[in-house]
Parts: structure tokens; C-alpha cells; sequence
């Protein structure tokens, strides 16, 4: 099962380190990550995909809410939430596969961010099934590179 | 501005601290410290290794409750003391790890002796840092003392550059620590409390599963008044040994691989297993789906990690054992109900339990003059009244002295349980004597791993600090060469002692004492005149023991700790 953890950590020098080094220490599997400073230039959030069981994830949770540098650790997946991945793929346009490219990208409304003779590169933004989605697609064409940001993720607002 | 030097505002923040003993061993990049250290009321001991330094920390802070300091250079007097911090990590031992460091422009450039320690003991100390500007230096002792003296205890390095530890910086005074990310929680939840009480009530067959914590937390006089108030049988990890009288009716001595076969049985029988500060580790549970099969668990520990980590509890308490004992007890005194008549329905289940000590106690075969090691500790248990320090080294000689010392009070069994690091015993017991002058320090060994820290034989000698060595000698790595007679066919790879010291000679080459004994009939005097001898100097006993002896009850790995194997 999968999960989304939302940690909020101080924003300083290896303090990433410390989140990965536990992760592989303690046989925790990470499948995306994603880091960045928040509002508060102080602190960082970290998005973190994870998988296994009920027990294996409140483990998860307990062990970096006791890293000092960790300030809260949210199971988002846990309630209503919003996810995005920005994916940018470089996928074969030539003559004749150009026109089909172009209206996978509209259909997934992504957008030509470079172009070559040969081919385009696109970002596409939206939830993880989403990207490999496009990617399913693509894939036949020809993608020559890929690049993924790793989920980022909110709580929904209260309904009321 | 009244500004000092970094190795000034470091010694009076040891001083403010409340430390008045560290360990260690100067280096390039811990000069202008030692200069300091010259001077100050802190008393240094130079150790003649890096790992004793911190396993002698680590030893008086076992024996006090104090926080431990060592005291390294950086690069290979960093990496020295790894293996002894993984050790205090394990253990949850409250110190705090001074590292010299190259100057900061240096670091990264792979400079001479420059080793990134706190990348390197990330996993293995509570928190670390690398105090990169000046003006961080003093809140980062402060904090550093704070983290691992609170919570669960835990070994905290601060990694020192040198230009850091020369910058003029300003003292500034003390102010309570807050930290948003680090607040743990003493007070346990009274509704949590109350549950664990009522089904307390409720059981008939109750055992109290006692770890360190109950040491770390100084709540063995709690845990006590909740034995004995209710009649509630009690066994002792090997952390928790002394954290309730093992001399008393109700102590079912040690659980687990080497425990006694009536821990091991009532805690396979019980329906209500109380756990306080333990963390059900694989040496305690055997196979973890036949550890305590029909019981309820109720846990206490700090550590909200520890709790359904290995195994699923019904009723956690997060909080320090001490708080959370106290709570049981007061609700248990003001809940009305009759205590005594409530413990009166524990009085079969005792029977049962004192019937299995009558059919599997803990013993051995007598081999007439051939010493058995367990007869040693007997002795040595007897001479000194259940009241002396007890350091061990690792491997049967630890066994041995936890199966059959009866450790009367807390902070008396200094013992690497986690880690099982070989080399502890001697410096551990130099950091205990350091502590009180006045005890009786004991290291029980092996000819094994004393050989590992025996360097720190000058340690003792140069401080006047005077312990007895009491090495249970079989020639052999005993353990190892236990489980290969037991699981591979006593193929004994590696674990005969081809060459040993001469332990007496080797003694007096250290301006030590040694007597060898090699006859049951000798032992008892043999240790009188150790403990008369002690006084004075260290002493080094050679107690040529039965050679194959194991340790026993037995549990194979992963067997469940019903399928013993016994004496």
C-alpha cells in the first residue's frame, strides 16, 4: 500500500542525509522524494512516497519524527489530498509520428518545452498515474530521456 | 564584551554541565583544547586507546546516570571511537563525543587527519553536529548535553573545527532549552494508565518484563512498590539486571537466549506480560510469533519508536518509566480496591513459577577441581555481597556473571547489551571506578576479549585506579565455540586461543597484580586475596576454567525460548 508522507524538517546541511540514511539503514523502501525550501526559508518540506504495511508506515512515521532536525511528519494519503509530478520527456518527432505527438501532448495537456529535428521535449504535470500514462503512450513512439520532479502533495482544506 | 577562546567557553561549559571527568586523547586538532584543559577543574584521563576513552565515559555513565564525556582528535581518534559510541547508541547511555576537526576552510579537501565523523556516526548516536561558525559553539554544547541526558538517553557528538575552537567567542548565560522539534513526553496518559491497571486487575498469571529503561530512568524503587503491592513475578533483560533485587522471592532472574527456564516459561504462560522500558529484542523473544502466545502486553517506554515495533502491544504507554510507574501506583493505592487480597490470586501462579525453579534451576555440573566459571561467579557474588560494580567483557564470560551474580540494586551490571562489543569491560570498569572511588569494580572476562582494550591496564595504573580483572580463561573465543559444538559440529573454526598471554606476567609487566588458580578448591581464596589486593592495585585473576563449559539454558536462534536447552 501506498503512502504519502509530508515532512517538515529544518533546512539545514544534512539533514537529508539523516531522512535517507534511516530509510536505508532501517530497510524502509523510498519510490519518490522530493525537497524543497518552504514559505519559512528556515524549513524545508519533504514529500515522500513510501510503501508497505499499517505497521511498517507508523514505523516510518515514529522513526523520523524522532530525528531531531524533523518537525512533523503528516500520512497525507491518509485523508483527502492533492498530488502533482512534473515529468519532462524527450520523445522521437519526426515526420511521421510529429502530428501524433503533438496531440498526445494536447490530450494530457502538456506542452513542447524544446525542439530539435528529431524530437520534442514536453512537460506534462499532473498525479503519478497520470505521467506513466503518457509515458505508456509515448513509449512506442520512441522516448529517448526522461525526467521526473517525484510527487509533491497537500492536504485538502477543510470543507468548511 | 568580555570575550574568551572556544577551548575556554568549552571547559566551562563542561563545568556548567556539572562534569568534573572526561576522557580522551589529545591530537593536532584537539591542542588548544588540552592547553585549556591543563589548567581548568576538569580532570582529564588519558586513555592509551580512543575506544576506551568513550567505553570509559560510557562506564561512569552507567554507574551515575550522568552524562559521559570523551574527548578525541579528529581522523583516526574520531574513527577509534566509533565502535564505542554504536555501543552507548545501543544502550541508550546519556554522553556527549567531542571530536576535533580540521579548520573549516580545510574540510572537504581531504585534509591531514580529516574524517567526516558526523556523517560517518549519523546512524549511530543520537544527534550529531559539526559546529561550523563560532558564534554556534556554545548553544551547540548546550544543546548537545540537553539531547542526551532527556528523552531516551543517547550519545550526542559535536565535531570541533579547529579554527572554531581558537575564535574568540562571548559566554553567555545559561537560558532553558526549548526546541520546537525535540519535546518528549515524561507523563504518561492517565487513561492509557487507568487501562493498564484494570487489566492488571484482571490477570491471573501477570509478569513484569523489565528492561534498561527502568535503570535509564532511575524507577526501580516504583517498579518495586508494583511488584511486591500486587505479588507480580518480575524478569530482567540483561539491561534491566539490579532494577529489582535479585535476591528477592519475586525475581525470576534473567529472559531470553541464556535466561532462566522459569522466565522463559512464565512468560510463555502469562496472560498479562507488563513491559517496562524493554524493547523486545530478538535476543529476548526468540521467535517473535511464540513470544508470549496467550498474554495481553501492556509497554512503558519514552521511545514511542520502540512501541509495536517487534511486536504488536495491546496497551502502549508512551512516557518515562518512572512517571508512568508512579501513576500505576497511585491509581492502584486510590482505586479502593484490596491490593493485598488482589495479589492473594497471583499465589498459584507463584507455585507454579517457584515449581519450575525447583525442576530447572539455574546450575551446573560440579567437575570436582576443574573450575567451573559459574562457580566463580557464585563466589564472587557471595565475597562481595551482591554489591559490587560488575563490568563485563562479551561472550560466555557476560552470560556467566548476569546468569549468576545477584545483582542487589540498579547501575551495578555495566554490560554492552545492544552492541556486544568485546573490549568493554576493562575501560567500563575504569570509568566506574573514576566514579566512586570507594566500590568494588569488578570486570568479568574472558582470555578473549580482554586482549581487545588490554592497553587501558595503564590507564588504571597511571590514575591509581584500582579494579579487579577476573578473566574466565578457557583458551577459547567461548561463544562462538559454544554454538560450533551445539550447530556445526564442533568444527571449531577460529575460536582456539593458540596463543595466550601470561596473564600474571603480563600483569606485572603493567605494575599490576596477578594470581593464576587453576583448583575449585582455591577459588574462594583466590578472591579474597583479589579483594584485599585491590585496594591497593589492580589485580588480575586467571581462573583456568573448565575448558567445553557452556552457557546454559539455551535457546537456539530462531526457536521459540520454550525450546530450551538446559544444563
Amino acid at each position: 500500500m501506498k503512502h504519502t508522507l509530508s515532512v517538515l524538517l529544518q533546512n539545514k546541511p544534512g539533514v537529508l542525509s539523516r531522512v535517507t540514511g534511516l530509510f536505508s539503514g532501517r530497510g524502509f523502501n523510498i519510490e519518490s522524494l522530493s525537497v524543497a525550501e518552504t514559505l519559512d526559508s528556515s524549513l524545508s518540506c519533504l514529500t515522500l512516497v513510501t510503501s508497505g504495511n499499517e505497521a511498517i508506515v507508523e514505523q516510518i512515521t515514529k522513526q523520523l519524527h524522532k530525528l531531531i532536525d524533523v518537525i512533523k511528519v503528516t500520512d497525507i494519503s491518509e485523508s483527502e489530498y492533492v498530488e502533482r509530478e512534473m515529468a519532462l520527456i524527450r520523445v522521437k518527432a519526426e515526420n511521421t509520428t510529429r502530428a501524433e505527438v503533438l496531440r498526445i501532448i494536447d490530450i494530457f495537456r502538456g506542452k513542447v518545452v524544446d525542439v530539435s529535428p528529431k524530437a520534442y521535449a514536453v512537460e506534462v504535470t499532473g498525479t503519478a498515474t497520470k505521467i506513466q500514462a503518457i509515458i505508456d503512450i509515448l513509449r512506442p513512439i520512441g522516448i529517448k530521456e526522461i525526467v521526473r520532479t517525484g510527487t509533491i502533495a497537500m492536504a485538502r482544506a477543510p470543507k468548511k | 564584551m568580555n570575550k574568551i577562546t572556544g577551548s575556554e567557553v568549552i571547559v566551562q561549559c563542561l563545568l556548567e554541565e556539572g562534569v568534573t571527568t572526561i576522557f580522551g586523547f589529545p591530537g593536532g586538532a584537539v591542542i588548544d583544547l588540552y592547553d585549556t584543559l591543563m589548567d581548568s577543574k576538569v580532570h582529564h584521563v588519558l586513555v592509551r586507546h580512543e575506544q576506551g576513552a568513550v567505553h570509559a565515559a560510557d562506564g561512569l555513565a552507567r554507574v551515575t546516570g550522568d552524562v559521559g564525556v570523551a574527548l578525541l582528535t579528529s581522523g583516526p581518534g574520531a574513527t577509534n571511537g566509533v565502535t564505542a559510541i554504536a555501543t552507548a547508541y545501543m544502550d541508550s547511555i546519556p554522553m556527549v563525543i567531542l571530536t576535533g576537526q580540521v579548520p573549516t576552510p580545510l574540510i572537504g579537501n581531504d585534509a591531514f587527519q580529516e574524517v567526516d565523523i558526523v556523517g560517518i556516526t549519523r546512524p549511530c548516536t543520537k544527534h550529531n553536529y559539526l559546529v561550523n561558525k563560532a558564534e554556534d559553539l556554545l548553544p551547540t554544547l548546550r544543546e548537545a548535553f540537553h539531547i542526551a541526558r532527556t528523552g531516551r538517553p543517547g550519545p550526542v557528538l559535536v565535531d570541533l573545527p579547529k579554527d572554531v575552537v581558537a575564535s574568540m567567542i562571548e559566554f553567555t548565560e545559561k537560558k532553558p532549552i526549548r526546541m520546537q522539534n525535540y519535546q518528549p513526553t515524561y507523563e504518561p496518559h492517565l487513561g492509557q494508565v487507568e487501562k493498564a491497571c484494570k487489566a492488571i486487575l484482571k490477570a491471573k498469571q501477570p509478569v513484569l518484563y523489565v528492561g534498561g529503561g527502568v535503570i535509564l530512568s532511575n524507577s526501580n524503587e516504583e517498579l518495586t512498590v508494583l511488584a511486591k503491592n500486587l505479588n507480580i513475578p518480575v524478569t530482567m533483560t540483561l539491561m534491566g539486571l539490579g532494577g529489582f533485587p535479585g535476591r528477592d522471592s519475586l525475581s525470576m532472574g534473567m529472559l531470553g537466549m541464556h535466561g532462566s527456564y522459569t522466565s522463559n516459561m512464565a512468560v510463555a504462560k502469562s496472560d498479562l506480560l507488563i513491559a517496562v522500558g524493554a524493547r523486545f529484542d530478538d535476543r529476548v523473544t526468540g521467535r517473535v510469533d511464540a513470544f508470549a502466545p496467550h498474554a495481553k502486553i501492556i509497554h512503558i517506554d519514552i521511545d514511542p519508536t520502540s512501541i509495536s515495533k517487534n511486536v504488536t502491544v495491546d496497551i502502549p504507554i508512551v512516557a518515562d518509566c518512572k512517571h508512568a510507574l508512579a501513576a500505576m501506583n497511585k491509581w492502584f493505592s486510590t482505586s479502593g480496591e484490596n491490593l493485598q487480597s488482589i495479589g492473594d490470586t497471583h499465589n498459584a501462579w507463584i507455585e507454579t513459577i517457584n515449581e519450575w525453579t525447583k525442576k530447572h534451576p539455574m546450575t551446573y555440573h560440579d567437575e570436582g577441581e576443574t573450575i567451573k566459571p559459574q562457580f566463580v561467579i557464585e563466589k564472587l557474588d557471595e565475597l562481595t555481597n551482591g554489591d559490587a560494580i560488575i563490568t563485563t567483557e562479551v561472550g560466555q564470560n557476560q552470560m556467566w556473571a548476569a546468569q549468576f551474580y545477584k545483582f542487589n540494586r540498579p547501575r551495578h551490571l555495566v554490560t554492552s547489551g545492544g552492541l556486544g562489543t568485546m573490549g568493554f569491560g576493562l575501560p567500563a570498569a575504569i570509568g566506574a571506578k573514576m566514579a566512586f572511588p570507594e566500590a568494588t569494580v569488578i570486570d568479568v572476562a574472558g582470555d578473549g576479549s580482554i586482549q581487545m582494550n588490554i592497553q587501558e591496564l595503564s590507564t588504571a595504573k597511571q590514575y591509581g585506579c584500582p579494579v579487579i580483572v577476573c578473566i574466565l580463561n578457557n583458551n577459547y573465543l567461548g561463544m562462538v565455540r559454544q554454538w560450533q559444538e551445539l550447530f556445526y559440529d564442533k568444527r571449531y573454526a577460529s575460536t582456539v586461543m593458540e596463543v595466550t598471554p601470561d596473564f600474571v606476567a603480563l600483569a606485572e609487566a603493567y605494575g599490576a597484580v596477578g594470581f593464576r588458580c587453576d583448583k575449585t578448591s582455591e577459588v574462594k581464596e583466590t578472591i579474597r586475596k583479589a579483594l584485599e589486593a585491590v585496594k591497593e592495585n589492580t589485580v588480575i585473576l586467571d581462573f583456568r576454567i573448565s575448558r567445553e563449559e557452556g552457557v546454559f539454558p539455551m535457546v537456539p536462534a530462531g526457536k521459540a525460548t520454550t525450546e530450551m536447552l538446559l544444563v
